[in-house]
């Protein structure tokens, strides 16, 4: 009898549960046990053909980790990327976002679409294109700069300019994902709160720093951190433009981390960076979770 | 006419064309002869039309065969992932078993760790069970998606019990329900994903360029980033291969708009 209660219980839903658990307790839970533990071994290519050959060395891997300027230098450049790339790319989208929720604009939709077609491209192929456009004597930008009479610049060529021209890139392609997350928390914002406004007397000005900003508050926390979770995932781009040259300058955590375990086969060196790309958007998404209750409260 | 209504146009208009000229530039270069599209200044009108980019890459490059990779992936991927993730998504919304609140929550809590994570071991297993360089070791790992999962069962929350009860009287099986009564039901919930899926698949970089390691089993994006590592200056041979990438995509995300647009406000509501 108990075990027949325990049938229709548990028979049904586990069944349809058997595949995506099973796929995701094997494909992901167990690598990520095993990175883990892979972190504290010096895993190498010699492991790589007989793993008894890994040896467990503590914390050895975190230390050099520490003392390794190579990682300081992507860090360094992610954060740059990061710092500089998010707030952009949240400006550019809040601002278009305004724009196509203008009373005023016509062809919305074209023009939304417009503005999303980056968004949904291949970023590989994007990057390719952009290489070019970048180019130092036949590119685009460098034409455009040309024309309003400034100096040109080898933008991937030169490291003082070849991360800010990955955060150009990087904004011109994400922008419209955020606008139309933006646009829907313009949409909800009650059109009394403006209204009375407008009989207090209220210029565009004042609106929009003390209703519309305010009021998209948390919109804006929850875009931001999902941004810089996926701009600390920095990849593709220095792997196809500059393969995180010039002189290092565009090397990111996870072209560190691609190069140290899938180029010279340092894999438990390679596990630790990928556990320290971890720990920062763990506390990113500490942070989100801390201020969306913050924001919910209100 | 109001000047603020032009002036709102021009800039609109303005933000447009940088979004879209890299497209038109990338276009228009592919049909350029050899050399035609280094030119100072940059030119957006091929001075003559030429297809021999296409076609060196069809006959000299395989290139269909990266395309043919690419679709195979991404229609697998699609296909096996919306079953798997709805099975899933189902029966979290709508059975009640003892730990389905928290193994729920586990899985949600799971979502913040990076894939990079895995990739280490993960090329170690597929190793392992001799799955490089095959589709399988693309397609197995790509198949459940927690986000998936989560996204179904929020659709399929919203379904009304009494439809799932009425189905129980008149005697059909769990299985007759899901297959016949909640997946028809949620069939926009599945158009989106299915969408997300197929683009995000199609789009992939990092795993497959791990994973792939032979010429004739890369996918259109590591065949770009291979090229244009060795073939850097054919510039309008890099610019038909970008088209050929993004075509696709395009095309499809064209159709498919309202649903992508729709699934990115989804995905955007918070728990």
């Amino acid at each position: 009898m108990k075990s027949q209660r325990f049938y229709k219980v548990w028979m049904s839903p586990a069944l349809f549960l058997a595949p995506a658990l099973l796929l995701i307790a094997v494909f992901f839970f167990i690598p990520v046990l095993a990175s883990f533990l892979m972190s504290f071994t010096d895993f190498d290519i010699y492991s790589l053909a007989d793993s008894s050959n890994a040896r467990f060395v503590g914390l050895e891997n975190y230390k050099n980790l520490l003392s390794d300027p190579l990682f300081w230098k992507a860090m360094r450049n992610t954060l740059y990327f990061v710092f500089v790339g998010v707030p952009l790319s949240l400006l550019v989208s809040l601002g278009t976002a305004l724009l196509l929720n203008s009373k005023l604009i016509r062809f919305m939709s074209l023009f939304r679409l417009a503005y999303f077609l980056p968004v949904v491209t291949t970023l590989v192929a994007v990057a390719v294109v952009w290489r070019y456009i970048y180019h130092p004597s036949f590119g685009l930008v460098n034409y455009l700069l040309g024309l309003l009479g400034m100096s040109t610049v080898d933008w991937l060529g030169n490291p003082k300019w070849a991360m800010l021209a990955l955060i150009i890139m990087a904004v011109w392609k994400n922008f419209g994902y955020n606008m139309i997350i933006f646009i829907a928390g313009l949409q909800n914002i009650p059109p009394e709160l403006y209204e009375s406004a407008r009989i207090d007397g209220a210029g565009k000005w004042q609106e929009l720093i003390h209703i519309t900003i305010p009021m998209l508050m948390p919109t804006t926390v929850f875009v931001s951190i999902i941004t810089i979770i996926g701009y600390f995932q920095l990849f593709a781009e220095p792997y196809v433009m500059t393969q995180g040259g010039p002189m290092n300058a565009t090397l990111s955590i996870v072209l560190l981390m691609y190069q140290e375990g899938f180029r010279w086969w340092r894999m438990g060196y390679s596990a630790a960076l990928a556990f320290v790309l971890f720990l920062i958007l763990f506390m990113a998404t500490l942070v989100q979770l801390r201020l969306q209750k913050h924001y919910s409260g209100v | 006419m109001n000047v603020n209504k032009i002036l709102i146009h021009i800039l609109a208009v303005a933000i447009a064309l940088i979004t879209l000229i890299p497209f038109v530039w990338m276009v228009s270069a592919s049909f350029m002869p050899q050399g035609g599209a280094n030119q100072f200044p940059p030119r957006f009108i091929p001075e003559s039309f030429s297809l021999e980019h296409y076609l060196r890459l069809f006959k000299s490059m395989n290139i269909a065969r990266n395309f043919l990779n690419s679709l195979i992936l991404s229609v697998s991927i699609t296909g096996l992932s919306l079953l798997v993730n709805s099975m899933a998504g189902f029966a979290f919304a709508k059975f009640h078993f003892p730990g389905k609140e928290s193994l729920f929550k586990l899985l949600l809590a799971a979502m913040i760790i990076p894939a990079q994570v895995t990739m280490l071991p993960l090329f170690l297993m597929m190793n392992q069970m001799g799955l490089i360089n095959s589709y399988l070791g693309v397609i197995i790992p790509g198949m459940a998606s927690i986000f998936g999962i989560f996204l179904i069962r929020q659709y399929i929350n919203s379904l009304p019990d009494s439809l799932i009860e009425a189905a129980r009287l008149d005697g059909a099986t769990d299985f007759q329900i899901y297959w016949r009564i909640v997946l028809p039901l949620a069939k926009p919930i599945l158009v989106t994903l299915g969408l997300f899926t197929f683009m995000g698949t199609w789009n992939d970089f990092m795993w497959p360029l791990i994973i792939m390691t032979r010429e004739n089993m890369y996918t259109l994006p590591v065949a770009m980033a291979n090229l244009s590592g060795e073939h850097a200056q054919d510039t309008e041979l890099m610019m038909a291969g970008a088209v050929l990438t993004v075509l696709p995509v395009i095309v499809v995300f064209m159709a498919l708009q309202k649903f992508y647009i729709e699934g990115i406000m989804l995905g955007s509501v918070k728990e």
